[in-house]
């Protein structure tokens, strides 16, 4: 059995046998021998290759499709378009992180009247082999009618601006709806007190524009997806999802299947970052199984991944932000647009309720859009919104710290959110940590230490993210050697089937390693909500935790009918012992749990605990982050010296788990400040859509991330779990900023902060 | 992926007559770095790959008793950065073989194979331009000789015609006093096509004025450039702030261009000049 370097457990966590040690993960032996199968290793017997037709151009009118020359081409065997579809519903369907409108599900799947980005799905093709699905592909003529591309969010609002969808209103606050239709799909407004007072008491009042760009999750497995329809008119669905059950909830009233007809097989995935929530493949795979009675597998090569999946947001920001000279922040006036895609549904809302939230600032105006342009839909990218609006509100009071004189944690700890507060959205706080994450940045060896050399800078940001809780099930057996089969619903993305196993462990009092997860199909477990938000460890671990008081239950009763006692007087104890009333003869009873397992089939059968929560509580999290900065004034360039991460964790089941979320977070953070960005030309042609020319940063381009593990645990679950996935890619961007401004003395007003963009900003500053 | 026929060659004849017969879809198949992937992403039509890499006279690397070089136009990247008299005496072609992708393509990809590329980018052609290399050609009418900084034409283009490929690069020996040093801007660390490159050879006289030098550029035309009047700023002249700057600025000059999304127009030119003044500091430091 392979074990794990042993390393101290927290001081908050000696409590436990299990939570806070490290354990190799239960699936980590197949994923480093390459056993794990993931979505493109599935072979299925008498399967089809499919391939999609995209779109050339960004904004296109439908003419004609004509897919004659490629049925007739030998090895094909089926051609669909979007008229091979059930017309859909006019109904809001769950998609994981919100809800959408299925005929923009449908139409975003494949493209009804009108193309509305350069990649959107046009047609999909099923043959014998994927070099003629290929060919095929070149012989379906589309006829288009070229309409002017709509690419910037600014210019998409404005009237007159040509419309993606004729049917689109500005959804006000109210619930009214614009008389004329936009491409501005929506506007929300969050308040607190009053803001020209506010500003009226402020000393220093700073307000800036920010632009970012669209960016990637960069998960290295493409999207895919496999389906069989059977004769009996039900359907298999293979894919990598984060949600098996959100996949199922899509594609059946697509196809007009109940969801009994409809099982998805999660396959492992490599990457989601919640890029792979919503359906692109599935139902082309399903419709083309079920024309042709084969399996049909789509995969997606990387150029497809980047123009046509969801990428989150770019975004034009203003922030007027106001403070006294001690530091006091009186007033902020937020305004967020955010660029949706071809149809409606950016993360603004949520951008919107974090943008403040880690300060108590009494007036507060938050202005959101939800604007539609000629791009892909957005999906959701780890915390999103979060990363967007907070780098503009960090960035903002980075600078009023300057102005004031003011140490930039100082003026975070006098403004912070503690217990008690509320937000302008009107989310109350309970236990956070965020004071403690301010105090552990200012004790850390990193902020006490000296930087030195010319253009060398730090900075420094804080992050909020909410967390979410939902539906989570787990089911567990008790086999006759004490080991516990767990089956959950939960893509494992993290090292969730660990953290997962581990409260079982910690509740049963045995050891992790007896205890097996296994992720299952949509008809093996009950439903269970997506791999996002920061939910799994905390609603799965939930249902894990009380899986395992149902176990110990059943066994208290079993002992109970052993021992022929009353079972109110049986105990489960924390060491996994299970003891009685003393016998007869006035000898302790007891069990250990193997014993006990051990006489279970014998003395009235196997032992099934099993789990559905549905947690609306979450646990805030926060993160303060440290950087260290150097550019070269000659090129741009921005290399990271030094990198330190903060993070309330609540209490961190699996530490190395939560300080690789911790870096992954970073990475991808900085990734943003730095050099991601979707570019784009005029007519709306992606230009980058490769990992050569998008540029994520590489393993050369990162110094080692210092991650510190602030445990204040959430008192509203079973084991104080917050959630850690999302808010470590929050505070990189506004930090990294405030380090280049340090270094250099230019606040930067764009991401990425390329070497391009800080160029143009300095020595090739024309003003 | 279309389907592509494949034939090995065994000498240089059979590979000219091989790519002869197969026209204008025949391609020579060094590394494949490149041209693998053009005909897989169908960016360039292939139907037959003419693999030259088993002709003894395209693979090897000889030594002249004068101190030449000629290294096989398929000659992979590590041998080349991995023998030492190379090392030692074209520091520059380290410099760029050890650029070339990562470590895993620079076990097949060759400077042949990026120099026939063409690539305004190409990170083998400003090193090969400044050390003065000659491209040996061979074709239906025998073998020709080209100058590198000739070769290329236009992007993806250069002078080799129908049944012609390159066999082998010549290089004259350094002079004594002589160093070299080629370098790249890409805004990551690892993993990028050049915003803009630059390659300098200079040799210094005893009194530290320079005796003779080539610069050359690139990404910033439709070809990699020899910047003469670079080296003309540098040429006779003591190797200090204002010589430098004079060459920097005639790389500036000669710099052409596009806007795309690795760079743009201005960012290119600028570092261009940059890049100019740093391989010459750093070439002077080898030279010394």
């Amino acid at each position: 059995m392979v074990t794990a370097q042993s390393q101290p457990q927290s001081k908050e966590t000696e409590q436990y046998n299990v939570i806070g040690t490290r354990p190799i993960r239960h699936d980590g032996v197949d994923k480093v021998t390459g056993a794990a199968q993931y979505g493109a290793d599935l072979n299925l017997p008498g399967m089809l290759a499919g391939r999609v037709l995209r779109s050339p151009h960004a904004h296109a009118r439908i003419v004609s499709i004509d897919t004659s020359k490629a049925e007739a081409l030998d090895g094909v065997k089926a051609v669909i378009t979007n008229a091979d579809f059930p017309r859909a519903a006019d109904a809001e369907i769950d998609t994981g992180e919100g809800t959408a409108n299925l005929r923009w599900v449908l139409d975003n799947v494949i493209a009804s009247d009108k193309v509305l980005y350069k990649g959107h799905a046009v047609a999909a093709v099923a043959a014998t082999d994927h070099h003629i699905a290929e060919d095929a592909l070149e012989l379906i003529q589309v006829e288009y009618e070229v309409l002017t591309p709509v690419l910037d969010v600014r210019d998409a609002m404005v009237d007159g601006s040509p419309l993606l969808h004729d049917s689109l209103h500005t959804k006000e606050l109210d619930g009214s709806s614009s008389d004329n239709a936009s491409n501005t799909a929506s506007h929300l407004q969050f308040t607190k007190g009053d803001t020209e007072e506010g500003f009226a008491e402020a000393d220093v009042v700073i307000e800036r524009e920010f632009e970012t760009s669209m960016a990637h999750q960069g998960y290295i497995e493409p999207h895919n997806g496999t389906a069989y329809w059977r004769a009996d008119g039900t359907l298999d669905v293979w894919t990598s999802t984060q949600g098996a059950f959100v996949v199922r909830d899509s594609v059946a009233p697509l196809l007009q299947l109940s969801p009994s007809q409809v099982k998805v097989t999660p396959m492992e995935i490599g990457g989601g970052f919640g890029g792979k929530i919503p359906v692109y493949l599935e139902p082309l795979a399903a419709l083309l199984s079920q024309r042709t009675g084969r399996p049909v597998k789509l995969t997606m090569n990387r150029e497809e991944v980047l123009l046509a999946t969801g990428p989150t947001s770019g975004t034009y920001m203003r922030v007027r932000m106001g403070a006294k000279s001690d530091g006091t922040i009186t007033a902020a006036d937020v305004h967020l647009a955010f660029e949706a895609g071809a149809y409606p549904g950016s993360p603004v809302g949520a951008g919107a309720m974090c943008s403040l939230a880690p300060y108590d600032i009494p007036n507060q105006k938050i202005d959101g859009y939800d604007v539609v342009v000629n791009k892909p839909k957005t999906a959701a990218y780890r915390a999103p919104g979060a990363p967007q609006a907070e780098f503009a509100t960090e960035s903002v009071l980075n600078e009023l710290a300057e102005q004031i004189g003011q140490d930039p944690l100082e003026m975070r700890l006098k403004n912070a959110s503690v217990e008690g507060n509320t937000t302008a959205a009107g989310m109350p706080f309970g236990v956070i940590g965020n004071v403690e994450c301010m105090t552990a940045a200012q004790e850390s060896p990193h902020w006490q230490s000296e930087l030195e050399g010319p253009n060398r800078g730090r900075g420094v940001a804080q992050g909020f993210w909410f967390n979410i809780g939902f539906e989570s099930s787990a089911y567990a057996q008790v086999n006759g050697d004490g080991t516990i089969p767990l089956v959950l619903g939960s893509t494992d993305i993290g090292g969730t089937r660990a953290s997962i196993a581990m409260q079982l462990a910690e509740t049963l009092g045995i050891s992790s390693d007896d205890v097996h997860p296994h992720v299952v199909d949509t008809n093996s477990v009950g439903y269970t909500q997506v791999t996002g938000g920061s939910r799994t460890t905390f609603a799965g671990g939930w249902a894990a935790y009380e899986c395992a008081m149902d176990i110990r239950k059943q066994m208290e009763q079993r002992a109970a009918q052993i021992w022929e006692c009353d079972a109110g007087d049986v105990a489960y104890g924390d060491d996994a012992i299970i003891r009685g009333p003393a016998d007869e003869d006035g000898n302790d009873r007891q069990f250990s749990f193997k014993e006990l397992a051990g006489q279970l089939a014998t003395s009235g059968g196997h032992i099934v605990g099993r789990a559905d929560v549905n947690k609306t509580s979450s646990g805030p999290a926060f993160a303060t982050h440290i950087v260290d900065v150097e550019v070269d004034p000659d090129t741009g360039k921005v290399d990271i010296l030094r990198y330190t991460a903060v993070q309330d964790a609540g209490t961190a089941i699996h530490p190395a788990y939560v300080e690789g979320q911790m870096q992954g977070g970073v990475a991808q953070g900085v990734g943003m400040a730095l050099n991601e960005e979707y570019f784009y030309d005029d007519s709306g042609d992606l230009k980058n859509a490769s990992l050569l020319d998008y540029r994520m940063p590489t393993a050369l381009d990162l110094p080692m991330i210092e991650p510190i593990i602030v445990e204040v645990p959430n008192p509203g679950h079973p084991y104080g779990v917050r959630g850690v996935g999302e808010v470590p890619i929050i505070p990189p961007a506004p930090a990294v900023r405030a380090a280049i401004a340090s270094a250099i003395g230019v606040h930067m007003t764009e991401l990425p902060m390329s070497p391009r963009a800080i160029l143009d900003a300095t020595v090739l500053d024309e003003d | 992926m279309q389907a592509v026929k494949y034939a090995r060659a065994e000498s240089v004849e059979e590979a000219v007559r091989l790519l002869q017969e197969g026209g204008e879809g025949a391609r020579p198949l060094a590394g494949g770095t490149d041209v693998i992937v053009q005909a897989r992403e169908r960016t360039r039509d292939i139907d037959l790959f003419v693999d030259i890499k088993h002709i003894p006279e395209v693979v090897d690397i000889r030594h002249g008793a004068d101190g030449s070089l000629t290294i096989g136009a398929a000659t992979p990247c590590y041998q080349i950065y991995g023998d030492d008299a190379i090392a030692e005496r074209f520091p520059i072609l380290v410099d760029s073989c050890s650029l070339i992708g990562g470590t895993a393509i620079q076990g097949r990809a060759s400077l042949g194979g990026n120099l026939c590329n063409s690539s305004p980018a190409a990170d083998g052609i400003p090193s090969l331009i400044v050390l003065e290399g000659q491209v040996e050609i061979a074709g239906p009418n025998g073998r020709r000789t080209v100058p590198v900084e000739d070769f290329c034409t236009a992007p993806g283009r250069n002078v080799l015609g129908s049944g012609e490929f390159a066999v082998s690069l010549s290089f004259p020996a350094p002079a004594e006093g002589s160093g070299s040093r080629f370098l790249r801007f890409i805004p990551r660390n690892e993993m990028d096509i050049a915003v803009t490159n630059a390659a300098t050879q200079l040799r210094l006289n005893g009194d530290g004025s320079v005796a003779w030098a080539r610069v050359a550029i690139g990404a910033v035309a439709p070809t990699p450039l020899l910047v003469s009047d670079a080296a003309d700023a540098l040429v006779g002249r003591p190797l200090n702030e204002d010589s430098i700057a004079a060459a920097a600025a005639a790389s500036r000059a000669a710099a052409n261009p596009i806007d795309d999304m690795r760079g743009s127009i201005r960012q290119r030119v600028h570092l261009a000049g940059v890049l100019t003044e740093r391989t010459i500091r750093q070439a002077a430091e080898r030279a010394a």
